[in-house]
């Protein structure tokens, strides 16, 4: 009953996964898109704080917290143009976001 | 005690999972933000059993506190129809679940052929100090403001820019609105404001 380094690393794994997922079932919806990748984001971390619990390193844990800045500030950023796209246009369906002919 | 630890994380990581299938899986987006929060708070579960508090309580204030009442914000402020986002659900079902089985198959791939050296604690750059003398809070605090300060620094000026830029591409001034400009007030002269008309004895103006 031994929990141990690939124990969370494979939880780790099942949330990027399902992060990963997401992004392809929804692909019309902008919000759970992002929060897709607050998912993966998140299972990154999981995998920074396990390898440096377990290599007794605490450098893992300051990327951890880099990380989860980085995180904050794409969530911000990301929602306020959504926001901005929707109060132009009216809608934020993905397909519709065509204006750069990308 | 190691059962116990054992059993709490099988639910943690069990709760984790399954609220991170629900956040893409739910039909409302609001309910998606609630699994989100779920999510989190259980991942926070897990790094407080690694050892490392600090980052469990940063994950609740942050995550929960910040960033997922900020989706909830813009989920419930958008007017949008979200039954319509979901057409098409089911077509991309399967591509979808091909390249995550892919995903999974290969990470776990690599979690399960990897041994790590047995001397690599030697070789750590900012060792763990012992748990007794200083807890992982202090520890953290104590390279995170010496050794990896520009980064911690650089870390305030991310914030910093993503929060002006959230202000600068949501702020809009509404035409028609009348406002305060101090600039006019201080710049206004006499001649702007008063006018002197002789007026003829015995008429009016």
């Amino acid at each position: 009953m031994e929990i141990g380094l690939s124990h969370y690393l494979t939880v780790a794994a099942i949330l990027f996964t399902l992060g990963v997922f997401g992004i392809f079932l929804n692909r019309k919806n902008v919000i759970v898109i992002l929060m897709s990748i607050e998912l993966m984001l998140l299972a990154v971390n999981i995998n920074m704080v396990a390898f440096s619990v377990h290599l007794g390193d605490m450098v893992g844990q300051v990327f951890a917290l880099l990380i989860l800045t980085v995180a904050a500030a794409e969530a911000a950023i990301g929602l306020a143009i959504v926001v901005v796209y929707y109060r132009n246009r009216g809608s934020i369906a993905v397909e519709d976001i065509n204006l750069m002919k990308g | 005690m190691q059962i116990v630890t054992a059993l709490f994380f099988y639910l943690f990581a069990s709760i984790t999972v399954a609220a991170g299938f629900m956040v893409i899986a739910s039909r409302n987006p609001v309910h998606s933000v609630l699994f989100l929060i779920l999510a989190f708070v259980n991942s926070a579960g897990l790094f407080i059993l690694l050892g490392a508090e600090f980052l469990a309580m940063i994950l609740i204030v942050v995550y929960v506190g910040a960033v997922a009442v900020l989706f909830l914000f813009v989920v419930m402020m958008l007017d949008v129809d979200f039954a319509e986002l979901r057409a098409g659900f089911l077509r991309y079902l399967p591509v979808g679940a091909l390249i995550g089985v892919i995903l999974l198959i290969e990470l776990v791939l690599v979690v399960g052929s990897w041994t790590i050296t047995a001397d690599v604690s030697a070789r750590a750059t900012a060792p763990v100090p012992p748990l007794a003398n200083v807890t992982n809070t202090e520890a953290l605090g104590r390279i995170l403001y010496t050794k990896y300060v520009y980064f911690f620094e650089a870390a305030g000026m991310i914030l910093l820019v993503a929060m002006i830029g959230a202000i600068v591409l949501t702020l809009h001034h509404k035409e028609g609105v009348k406002r305060q400009s101090i600039p006019r007030q201080v710049g206004r002269r006499r001649e702007d404001g008063v006018e002197i008309k002789q007026v003829e004895t015995g008429k009016g103006i």
